[in-house]
């Protein structure tokens, strides 16, 4: 049994996820309108929550908060379903694809099979799409993957009920409903007011804000945790910024087709050229990495580099500042 | 980014046959889509970071060699665990399972607490039990 589903490759798996699902029911809507419409980019600082051992950070909202804006703005109708009993939660996935609905499902990537072993962390809150079983093989259309996969009955039991923090407990979404007509203006200047509202929020671990704390708090890592340590939150700061299309430059990149792709659909110009100028930021971002990287290669003065690092994070922090305050005047 | 510029180094996830999406700008400064087989900055902090690994590894074996912890804390760090993952799968509090970490406490505990903790590890009971600190996958 298979449903007619067209897998694409996306940068993130959450926007990917919706805009596959979408366009399945026939709304043609690519991956960084399911992105800047559901306002996906975002920056918070969690010291005080550790993640692999070292002070939690994340650059997108709440797994789930991009689709159910993105809905909420299209006027789209999303059914979820969160299960206790994992028979259950099979027996609901069966009987949606039996009535040829691909289903969203959060998984944890733990136990993906098809993960590189680098990858595969007790990280929570990916996302990939269901479109078919055959025998008690099911069907797997992992965004992030340029192919799709298969995963048996209890492998994929196993991923739809991993636990730790953000456990997605069987976690099952799909579009139910899509209206005629979109109002794509209004939608579009919501989702754009509200990154900069969150961009700028005065919230100090949100944000502009944010990444300043998270810039003083790189200066003193060497000397209050010590090196060894230092590097260790360093390596998994840049890891939580650049793996598989979350974080820093990768979505500045996805915000600035978003940006391009809008100004060009509600006819405004400026955003054209905000877009230009996220990507110049997006570019930082990448260097920002490569420079983090360089921690790893030479011995000395760690000190400096660490200075250097929160420096050019305190850069970045005052481009951007700068960037959604035009922003905000501009939409 | 420019298109020309999406890097193509040997990165982790061409190792399983796929590559990563990036959204980039062509020539006429549209935005466009490209396929990336891996970035030499991502390798670096990887692989940083399975070596921390590794060796978070390696002493929990020395420590159960050592007769300072029990198994438990070896097979929570060889998958990648740490307290509140291993209380989240097997339904124990932390502070229970801190207490079995201990040696002592450890040998004392009955088959039907091993087995939480086997499943939890996706390893057999024995498996559990009769590990002294060697090598193991």
């Amino acid at each position: 049994m298979q449903i007619d589903f067209e897998h694409r490759i996306t940068a993130h798996c959450e926007n990917g996820v919706a805009s596959n699902l979408l366009r399945n029911k026939g709304l043609d809507i690519s991956e960084p309108m399911v992105f800047g419409i559901g306002s996906g980019l975002f920056y918070v600082y969690l010291p005080f929550l550790k993640v692999n051992h070292a002070p939690g950070l994340s650059y997108r909202p709440a797994p789930g908060w991009i689709f159910n804006r993105l809905a909420k703005r299209l006027g789209i109708k999303i059914k979820r379903q969160k299960f206790s009993n994992p028979e259950k939660a099979q027996r609901v996935l069966d009987e949606n694809l039996r009535n040829n609905i691909p289903s969203g499902l959060q998984v944890g990537v733990y136990h993906l099979p098809y993960f590189p072993e680098d990858y595969r962390f007790h990280f929570n809150a990916h996302n990939l799409v269901v479109y078919g079983k055959e025998g008690n093989e099911y069907l797997i259309s992992d965004p992030t993957m340029e192919t799709v996969h298969r995963l048996t009955e209890p492998e994929l039991e196993k991923v739809r009920f991993a636990k730790g923090v953000l456990a997605p407990k069987g976690h099952i979404y799909y579009p139910i409903y899509i209206p005629q007509q979109i109002d794509w203006e209004k939608a579009i200047t919501k989702a754009i007011k509200k990154t900069c509202n969150d961009m700028l929020a005065p919230v100090p671990i949100v944000g502009v804000k944010g990444m300043r704390m998270v810039s003083r708090a790189i200066r003193k890592w060497p000397t209050k945790v010590g090196v060894k340590k230092a590097n260790y939150y360093l390596a998994q700061l840049v890891r939580m910024q650049e793996e598989i299309g979350t974080g820093g430059g990768g979505f500045r990149y996805i915000y600035s087709a978003f940006l391009q792709e809008a100004g060009k659909k509600i006819n405004r110009p400026a955003l054209l050229e905000m877009s230009d100028e996220m990507t110049k930021i997006g570019d930082l971002w990448r260097d920002f990495a490569v420079e983090a990287s360089r921690v790893y290669k030479k011995r000395s003065n760690q000190t400096d580099v660490y200075n250097k690092l929160a420096d050019d994070l305190l850069h970045l922090a005052d481009l951007e500042e700068e960037f959604f305050k035009k922003l905000k005047k501009v939409i | 980014m420019k298109k020309s510029e999406v890097p193509q180094d040997k990165g982790r996830v061409s190792e399983k046959g796929s590559r990563e999406l990036y959204y980039a700008v062509d020539d006429n400064g549209e935005y466009t889509t490209a396929l990336s087989t891996g970035w030499e900055a991502k390798n670096i902090v990887q692989d940083h970071t399975m070596q921390e690994i590794q060796e978070r590894i390696d002493q929990a074996q020395e420590d159960v060699k050592a007769g300072v912890v029990s198994p438990i804390v070896y097979f929570m760090e060889l998958r990648r665990m740490d307290w509140q993952i291993v209380s989240d799968y097997t339904g124990m509090w932390k502070w229970r399972i801190k207490r079995h970490a201990k040696p002592m406490v450890f040998a004392k505990l009955n088959d039907k607490v091993l087995q939480r903790y086997a499943d939890t590890f996706e390893i057999t009971i024995e498996e559990l039990k009769n590990y002294r600190g060697e090598e193991c996958k």
